[in-house]
């Protein structure tokens, strides 16, 4: 057995489960959560969970993963906190020297092509850019690789699978904003029900012309009684 | 996008402020475009219009390569006085910028993020070691993405404005208080008002003949702009007109007199 070659692995990139290791470096990265968003008639739903976990330790319950870029833009954050919070940051700084309300498409670009120049360095990014601007509702994927996808629903995460289960039986166009405030939750509890990832509560915004709005933080736990009652004796 | 400031050798700027607060070079720069040959803008209702002197072609030469318009973007046309080879490094940059927008923005440039990029240009010549200012000032025409037609005119200084009508180079003042006098936005309102009114304009100050000049016209299509520089047959027609429409007026005039 050639130690040498194991030491010699060792010392080099490694992509491990959740982070990078690198000798005795080791980069732990938070990916435990749950994001989603979809467009439906009356406006955009974006909904999200509250924990940031370090390996098996919940660091938070209550972390804001929806960061408010401007009245009328969001961006929800999945991936290193710091990564994405500084980043949507330096977003706002840029959509607020840009013009005086920036499409959705300009602004996913931006973050987009900033991104994608740190390629390779070690960004952890998966979020999603959400406004209404003069084309209409808008909804972008963009995530550390540089990839921007353009769509009417989607989710990302540990829990995301969950979530997509949940939102692909029941998603339709044509609902009214309690459906679809419904729905988002509904997609979140699942998530955190299954996902150790994410959990702890759901945080739900919602979208219109003029703008975002905050609708409530929802504990999950309420949530799984309020789905599950307990039968009456 | 960070820029990097090279130490260049040629540290003395070459446009400085005089004691009484003037930019010599730059009013300099505005004498070489008044000697450069008269453009023409009017912002119509549904329309914009570039009109511009032809300066007669030497026998040798082949004029269809002597364009005084270029298309920027398909829907932003540029004519200008002054130095054309200055010009064409703008335009150039120009064009660029138009395509760069469409990728970074997903959006056509408004025109006056168009201006304000020619003028930005424009103004940092005027505070470049080792540089001279731009010797030309630009009329940009277009249309914005929600279809309404714009006129913007950019000097030497760098400075940028929106006009409904302006004229630029040789006797732009003559042409300009004629512009004064006859622009009404109901005479402007449909494509031949705004195209009979920039010929009027230009005609005051350039010979009568459609060899001396060269029209374009950005209209609006179901959304879609288009840019057509009128052909000599049609501009022959319209001057046509227009002669007969001043005899007309100069008839009433005597008419009034007697």
């Amino acid at each position: 057995m050639n130690l040498f070659a194991i030491n010699y692995q060792q010392s080099c990139l490694q992509p491990v489960k959740h982070g990078l290791q690198s000798g005795n470096l080791r980069i732990n990265f938070n990916h435990g959560t749950t994001c989603l968003a979809f467009k439906y008639s009356n406006g955009i739903v974006v909904s999200v969970d509250s924990r940031a976990s370090a390996g098996a330790y919940i660091a938070s319950g209550t972390v804001k993963k929806v960061i408010e870029i401007n009245p009328f833009l969001l961006g929800t954050m999945a991936g290193g906190a710091a990564d994405c919070q500084f980043w949507q940051r330096v977003l706002s700084q840029e959509c607020w020297l840009y013009e005086l309300r920036i499409s959705v498409a300009a602004a996913s670009k931006l973050l987009a092509n900033i991104l994608y120049n740190y390629k390779g360095y070690g960004l952890s990014i998966g979020t999603m850019i959400v406004g209404w601007d003069k084309k209409g509702p808008g909804l972008y994927y963009v995530d550390d690789d540089g990839t921007r996808h353009s769509g009417n629903l989607f989710a990302v995460g540990s829990g995301s699978t969950y979530a997509y289960g949940v939102l692909d039986t029941c998603y339709r166009w044509d609902m009214t904003d309690d459906e679809a405030l419904e729905l988002g939750r509904r997609a979140i509890y699942h998530a955190t029900y299954r996902d150790i990832g994410s959990g702890n509560s759901n945080n739900l915004y919602l979208v219109k012309p003029d703008g975002w709005k905050f609708i409530g933080n929802y504990d999950t736990a309420n949530l799984h009684y309020q789905y599950n009652p307990v039968a009456a004796e | 996008i960070s820029q990097k400031y090279i130490m260049s050798r040629y540290d003395r700027a070459i446009t400085v402020f005089s004691p009484d607060g003037h930019l010599f070079q730059v009013e300099y720069a505005q004498e070489a475009v008044k000697k450069g040959s008269t453009a023409v803008g009017i912002r119509g209702g549904n329309c914009a219009v570039l009109a511009v002197e032809k300066k007669a072609a030497a026998k040798l030469q082949d004029d269809r390569t002597v364009r005084k318009m270029a298309l920027l973007d398909n829907h932003v046309a540029m004519a200008f006085a002054g130095l054309t080879a200055d010009a064409r490094i703008l335009i150039n940059r120009a064009r660029v910028e138009c395509k760069s927008h469409r990728l970074t923005v997903e959006d056509p440039v408004t025109l006056e993020y168009i201006a304000r990029f020619v003028a930005g240009i424009k103004q940092k010549y005027t505070q470049s070691t080792g540089r001279r200012p731009f010797g030309l000032s630009t009329l940009l025409v277009g249309f914005n993405v929600d279809g309404t037609p714009h006129l913007y005119c950019t000097d030497p200084s760098g400075a940028y404005n929106e006009w409904l009508a302006n004229a630029v180079g040789k006797n732009d003042k003559t042409v300009r208080e004629f512009l004064e006098k006859m622009y009404t936005p109901e005479s402007v309102a449909d494509e031949v008002g705004a195209i009979k009114l920039a010929l009027r304009a230009i005609l005051e100050v350039v010979q009568s003949g459609a060899k001396n000049v060269d029209l374009g016209v950005m209209r609006c299509r179901d959304g879609v702009p288009e840019w057509e520089i009128l052909p000599a047959e049609r501009l022959s027609a319209l001057m046509a007109e227009i002669e007969a429409e001043r005899e007309a007026e100069a008839e009433k005039k005597r008419a009034r007199k007697e």
